[in-house]
């Protein structure tokens, strides 16, 4: 396998064409940009035979890409941050129409105030809109992500949509050594796309988009519901292990790290993991109890695996690069929801930290540490929802 | 129990025949032919496509006239108001 040099934005591009995909309407924005553009550059030099549809706004990107799903081809795009906004209706019809679109998105902050640079608000937003969500730390998972995400979505037990978040600029810009499959390794792993729901067939005339009344919209949705909840964790586990076997690359929906014996853990989402787990070696070697949970798939959300890793924590500190205002962190919620009916429980702290692309660093993670050392002696946060690295006076108005 | 497809698909395309909208109704309205030209402007305003034009033999002669179907009429009321022979009257529906 061939070893590469390349951007997280190349990784994804480069994984979307190995998995031969016959449609790519896509609208370029920062950070995904570069997306489109090497998509082009593969269509131009004749190394990818795809009908690459330049459309004038994400909403079209979207709605292009159902169009040509639902005819039974392979589609993939790419976006972040306010074009994810822009498709968010349409995301959904995606998914209730059960079209695997795989998708990239460099996880981009939200306007106002306009902000280019990395957390996770956009796909958080878009969390409830039924597409499988995965999160790459790095580059390499960028490129794997995207492979499998395919061969996930595309199980005729799952259909759903799914799309993979690899941070603004940590990843989408930033140069990683990617050890890429081959295009005869892809074709092996991944199957050509032939679904028997939904394809164009002038002999089989179908009706699609068509209405739900009352009497039947919530049987659709509980059948969304069996698919993402029951049918994909399965698939997912099956294409991780396979894509192990395969190419010698590790993949959970959850990854403990030092949990054993943990005292404090931490979540995390993303590229904030390395740092999160540097961190926890050098703590480690100072003799403190601290560890590691990484989430790669929040959708379906992993509760078993999580609850597993967790269960044995006195403080769980979840990591938040994004907001719920008025609340607090939406993976805090997530994660203090798994242990809702429990007696014994660990006590859930949330950290919301890094918005829009401030860096996360080594001693943001040892100030949440001490936090939560507080907190273990004293038996009760200090505060449930902390803001790490707030700088704040109100300036009013002038 | 309702069956499902997965995404929503209906195999059998132009089946919203089958769904009878004629029940939604409120207001009835009623054709009387001995007034009806057959201009065929009820025909076109319907936006429903609830009303027909049919063939009667009148006096030896073929004459369009309209004819109304209550299974998916749902009584807007679009056709009394176009009709210039005033052919068309609404009244409550009762059922």
């Amino acid at each position: 396998m061939p070893k590469v040099v390349m951007r997280g934005n190349e990784a994804t591009a480069l994984g979307a064409k190995l998995c031969r995909p016959q449609v790519i309407p896509a609208y370029p924005i920062t950070p995904s940009t570069m997306f489109p553009e090497r998509i082009s550059e593969y269509v131009a030099d004749g190394e990818l035979d795809t009908q690459f549809v330049l459309v004038e706004s994400e909403h079209s990107a979207m709605s292009a890409a159902i169009g040509a799903a639902a005819t039974g081809v392979r589609v993939t795009t790419a976006t972040a941050s306010q074009g994810l906004e822009l498709m968010h209706e349409m995301l959904f019809i995606a998914s209730g129409m059960r079209l695997p679109i795989i998708m990239a998105v460099g996880n981009r902050a939200l306007s106002a105030p306009i902000n280019i640079w990395c957390d996770h608000q956009d796909t958080i937003s878009a969390r409830d809109c039924g597409w499988i969500q995965l999160y790459a730390e790095k580059n390499q998972e960028a490129l794997d992500l995207m492979i499998m995400a395919f061969k996930i979505g595309e199980d005729k037990r799952v259909l759903l949509p799914a799309m993979v978040g690899l941070d603004a600029f940590v990843l989408t810009h930033t140069m990683e050594i990617v050890d890429s499959p081959t295009q005869e390794e892809v074709d092996k792993f991944l199957p050509p796309y032939k679904p028997d729901h939904v394809y164009l067939d002038p002999k089989r005339p179908i009706t699609i988009g068509s209405f739900g009344t009352p009497e039947y919209y919530t049987e659709f949705r509980y059948a969304q519901e069996l698919a993402m909840s029951k049918e994909a964790p399965k698939v997912i586990d099956e294409v991780f292990k396979e894509w192990e076997r395969t190419f010698g690359r590790k993949y959970q929906m959850v990854t403990g790290f030092e949990c054993k014996d943990a005292d404090i853990i931490f979540v995390t989402m993303g590229s904030m993991t390395g740092t999160a787990r540097e961190t926890v070696k050098k703590l480690r070697a100072a003799g403190k109890k601290v560890g590691l949970c990484k989430i790669t798939v929040l959708r379906p959300f992993p509760e078993k695996d999580l609850k597993e890793v967790l269960g044995g924590a006195k403080v769980v500190a979840v990591v938040d690069r994004s907001l719920s205002v008025g609340f607090g962190g939406p993976v805090y919620a997530e994660i203090a929801s798994i242990f809702v009916n429990d007696a014994k429980k660990p006590i859930i702290q949330d950290f919301i930290i890094g918005l829009g692309g401030r860096d996360i660093l080594v001693k943001d993670f040892e100030t949440i540490v001490s936090k939560c050392e507080t907190t273990i002696k004293t038996g009760k946060p200090e505060k449930v929802v902390d803001w790490i690295n707030v700088n704040f006076e109100p300036a009013g108005v002038k | 129990m309702v069956k499902v497809t997965t995404g929503a698909i209906n195999y059998e395309p132009a089946s919203s025949l089958k769904y009878k909208t004629g029940s939604w109704r409120s207001m009835r309205p009623t054709l009387d032919e001995s007034k009806c030209k057959g201009c065929q402007l009820c025909f076109i305003y319907c936006p429903d496509s609830a009303i027909v034009m049919c063939e009667r033999i009148i006096d030896g002669k073929p004459k369009k006239k309209a004819q109304i179907n209550y299974d998916y009429c749902k009584g807007c009321g679009i056709c009394a108001k176009e009709c210039t022979a005033d052919a068309i009257t609404m009244s409550e529906e009762v059922k």
